[in-house]
């Protein structure tokens, strides 16, 4: 009954994306508002379906319907009611069904909001996602379906992953990172209705930049969120391998990074035209060159769902979105001449463009760094993997000079900068990033790398605050405010702009998370006899006991460790090794104290049978909550940057009745 | 636009679709066995059926020995019949199947073996020791040992009656 239903709207849903896309077009070219209205019309019924499909599939979920293939591989009768829900996106053709919903859900709204204001090139946006759409129902109709029947159907399912059921986080970093990728296509989607249309002024651009903050907020928070599960459960002390999946996920957030600043050039001085265009097909591209590394298992990685079938189908769209986007930009390049000049070198839109080539290179190392072994295996028949030091060696220094201008970027004027602004803006910080390195060398920081990030994520901490102070004291002054209200009306004024500082805050945070956790991290693996205790950093460690016992889907043997801090007892902490009946390893999940200043992460690497010794595992890592906390700023950041402003909203339509004469494009 | 900068793209991305395709041929987890090639660690073992052997003895014969564990579905499920088929057809020539149960309960293993009607000889890894000297990280993990006592070729996962009997005749 459910996979019967189940497939139905699946196959249903790909059918009126197609027909959706196709009459739009039609529509559009024949000047046919009824064809266009019901293409409109497809973008719900598609919704509506897929919605059906995945309430569906949480039905055969919930309800433990183990004639549902994905149902028996993914749910037992064991698993708590958190990890049964979220055993829809545990597995390839579940993951694929969520992602086609949160795709279904932003074209909805993408439809909706933007339908009034862009009559012209709504139709055409509307057919590129159905496009989208389609190909990812086609897959989710077809090879990867996820209402497969089996029979007879077991007595009990397999259950999750253990890995997938170990932590709450798995809940929201999947599908905040998905929200990521599948935000890039509306401003795909509108890069191409502008190309199409040949309206290649401001439009498409004011339309699409809410949306790319937005898919860039759930980027961020996806990558994150991952790095902190990551942390959490994978139980190495770590939340950033270089994994090929999580290279791919960074990748887009690197070429989208760089749209979002550039694409204010373009706003402001009219430059650049094609360039935002192709990091938009770019950044587009790469998340679904993002999907397909996780689902073709053309490399190998943690990430990688078991291989199948759907790598050529991926690789084809692939082929076919650069193909036909890039013709689309290079048969409309005459159109997008710059109206604008670079005037000098120390201005903003140079230190944009700097910022640029820096993010690119920054995607390009990490793209050749995850494609070598494969570029190497194919040209050389040896197999290598490249690692840390690659990324490190190559990155780092890139990131440093990035912080750099992430400082100066926002501070420093258009067209041409005076030296004597230069030094009223730039004196104090830079002043305060020399002393921020030295109290860093004072504390212990050694070499340059480590130095220079201290320094530099100072510097650009200061300017960002102090743009926030001079902006409050400015207004305050004018309008007699006070200094709260000054500082949230100065923000409301001008909300891309001071949500912009805010997600710089949260970079520094992360600079100095990372730089941190790294360059001071302490590890020590002993055996200790019930009773002994081991010294790391501030801490002492008490083995106290090991008790085991049985949970419905796992058998779990838990060590109790007391912690003392100066003799006085701060905690108790519970590492434990969980042993699921489908897996022949047993999965070890760690116990992390957290404060500000230093994490304390505990892992039980073995024991004894009877209780009587257990080897742990113990590690310092300063600030790495630094890192988590940087990411909630970055994320409010983009929430203050795209909060609606009744203002403006109101006066869009007006402005751009003017913008769209005849003549203009 | 120039007619090179419009060439630009199919030239960038050609080759990186060309790179990412000819990926569907490779197998990321394959790693090369740096025991090919090399002389097969010796071992003795205790067959469930109380026979012995050691690898001394096989000397001078081809030598299949296969790594598996009752638990592990489906890959040893698809391959013990062939597994079994390939002994049926080599023995008379000479050749020896050896199955290595792991990590694996007695009662279970002597189940898995009844029920695919197992006839090479089959033993348990009581310490560990042939796993560890192997290097094997998962089952099934498959060792080709040739007449000369070296080892021949790895396989990784379930194998097929294909593989087998293309690698039995390379050793004969």
């Amino acid at each position: 009954m459910i996979s019967t239903l189940g497939r139905f709207s699946l196959a249903l849903a790909l059918g009126i994306a197609l027909y959706g896309a196709l009459v739009s077009i039609l529509g559009a070219q024949r000047r046919r508002p009824a064809l266009v209205e019901s293409g409109r019309g497809a973008v719900f019924a598609v919704f509506g379906l897929v919605t059906f499909a995945v309430l569906l599939m949480e039905a055969a979920l919930v309800g433990r319907d183990f004639s549902i293939q994905y149902v028996a591989r993914n749910g037992s009768l064991g698993t708590p009611l958190l990890y049964t829900v979220i055993a829809l996106w545990g597995a390839l053709e579940g993951s694929i069904l969520l992602w086609i919903w949160i795709l279904a859900l932003m074209s909805l709204l993408a439809v909706q909001i933007e339908g009034k204001r862009h009559r012209e090139m709504i139709p055409y946006a509307t057919a590129v996602l159905l496009c989208i759409s389609a190909f990812f129902l086609f897959l989710a109709a077809f090879p990867a379906n996820p209402f497969k029947s089996i029979f007879p159907p077991p007595i009990d399912g397999r259950g999750p992953n253990p890995l997938l059921q170990n932590h709450p986080l798995m809940a929201i970093h999947p599908p905040c990172l998905y929200a990521g990728y599948v935000g890039w296509s509306i401003p795909y989607a509108f890069a191409m209705a502008a190309l199409i249309t040949g309206r290649l002024g401001d439009e498409w651009i004011r339309t699409v930049r809410r949306w790319s903050i937005m898919a860039w907020g759930f980027l961020t928070m996806g990558i994150i969120l991952g790095g902190w599960w990551s942390y959490a459960v994978l139980g190495w002390g770590g939340y950033w391998a270089w994994d090929p999946v999580e290279n791919a996920s960074l990748l887009p957030w690197l070429t989208g990074t760089a749209f979002l600043h550039t694409v204010m050039i373009q706003e402001r001085r009219k430059m650049l035209k094609v360039w935002n265009l192709a990091l938009i097909i770019t950044t587009f591209s790469l998340t679904i060159f993002g999907t397909f590394l996780t689902r073709s298992g053309i490399l190998s990685s943690v990430h990688a769902f078991s291989e199948s079938t759907i790598g050529p189908m991926f690789l084809a769209f692939i082929a076919l979105i650069l193909f036909s986007s890039f013709w689309l930009l290079v048969k409309r390049s005459d159109g997008l001449k710059a109206e604008g000049d670079l005037d000098s070198l120390i201005s903003r839109e140079s230190a944009f463009l700097m910022n640029n080539l820096l993010l690119l290179g920054f995607a390009f190392a990490v793209f050749l760094g995850t494609l070598f072994p494969l570029l190497s295996e194919a040209v050389r028949g040896v197999k290598v993997s490249v690692g840390e030091p690659f990324f490190n060696k190559v990155n780092v220094p890139i990131g440093l000079v990035l912080i750099f201008l992430m400082g100066i970027g926002p501070l420093i004027a258009w067209r041409r900068a005076s030296l004597e602004s230069l030094r009223r803006t730039f004196t104090v910080p830079l002043l305060l990033a020399f002393l921020g390195s030295g109290v860093a060398s004072f504390v212990g920081v050694r070499g340059l790398y480590p130095l220079l990030a201290f320094a530099l994520a100072v510097f650009a901490a200061v300017t960002v605050l102090q743009e926030f102070a001079r902006g409050t004291l400015t207004r305050r002054r004018i309008t007699g405010e006070g200094y709260l209200t000054a500082l949230s009306n100065l923000t409301r004024r001008s909300r891309r702009r001071y949500g912009g500082l805010i997600v710089h805050l949260g970079v520094v945070l992360v600079v100095i998370g990372i730089t941190a956790s790294t360059i001071f991290k302490l590890e020590k693996e002993v055996t200790l006899e019930r009773g002994e205790s081991v010294h790391l950093g501030r801490y002492q460690v008490r083995f106290d006991e090991l008790t085991a016992r049985q949970e419905p889907q796992r058998f779990v043997v838990e060590g109790t460790f007391s912690v003392f801090n100066a003799a006085r007892k701060v905690a108790e902490m519970r590492p434990s090794k969980r042993f699921y009946s489908s897996e022949q390893q047993p999965i070890g999940s760690v116990h992390v104290r957290s404060t500000p200043r230093e994490d304390l992460y505990l892992i039980l690497s073995s024991f004894t049978r009877d209780g009587a010794s257990a080897t742990l595992k113990v590690l310092i890592r300063p600030l790495v909550m630094w890192i988590w906390l940087g990411g909630a700023v970055m994320a409010l950041g983009a929430l203050v940057a795209i909060w609606p402003d009744r203002r403006v909203l109101a006066a869009e339509p007006l402005k751009e009745r003017v913008a769209w004469q005849p003549g203009r494009s | 636009m120039a007619t090179w900068k419009k060439l630009i793209v199919p030239i960038a991305i050609i080759p990186v679709l060309l790179l990412l395709a000819y990926g569907f041929k490779t197998n990321p987890r394959e790693v090369p066995s740096p025991l090919i090639g090399q002389p097969a660690p010796p071992f003795a073992m205790h067959f469930f059926d109380g026979g012995t052997t050691s690898l001394g003895e096989l000397h001078g014969k081809p030598v299949v020995v296969n790594f598996w564990a009752s638990w592990c579905f489906p890959a040893c499920f698809e391959e013990a019949p062939a597994l079994e088929a390939a002994w049926q057809a080599y023995r008379e020539r000479g050749v020896m199947v050896i199955g290595v149960d792991i990590q694996d309960r007695e009662a279970d293993a002597k189940a898995f073996i009844e029920r695919f009607k197992l006839s090479f000889p089959n033993g348990p890894d009581l310490q560990g020791k042939i796993t560890i000297d192997y290097g094997v990280y998962g089952v099934p993990e498959t060792f080709f040992i040739g007449k000369d006592g070296k080892i021949h070729y790895k396989h990784v996962g379930a194998l097929d009656r294909k593989v087998l009997r293309a690698k039995i005749e390379e050793m004969l």
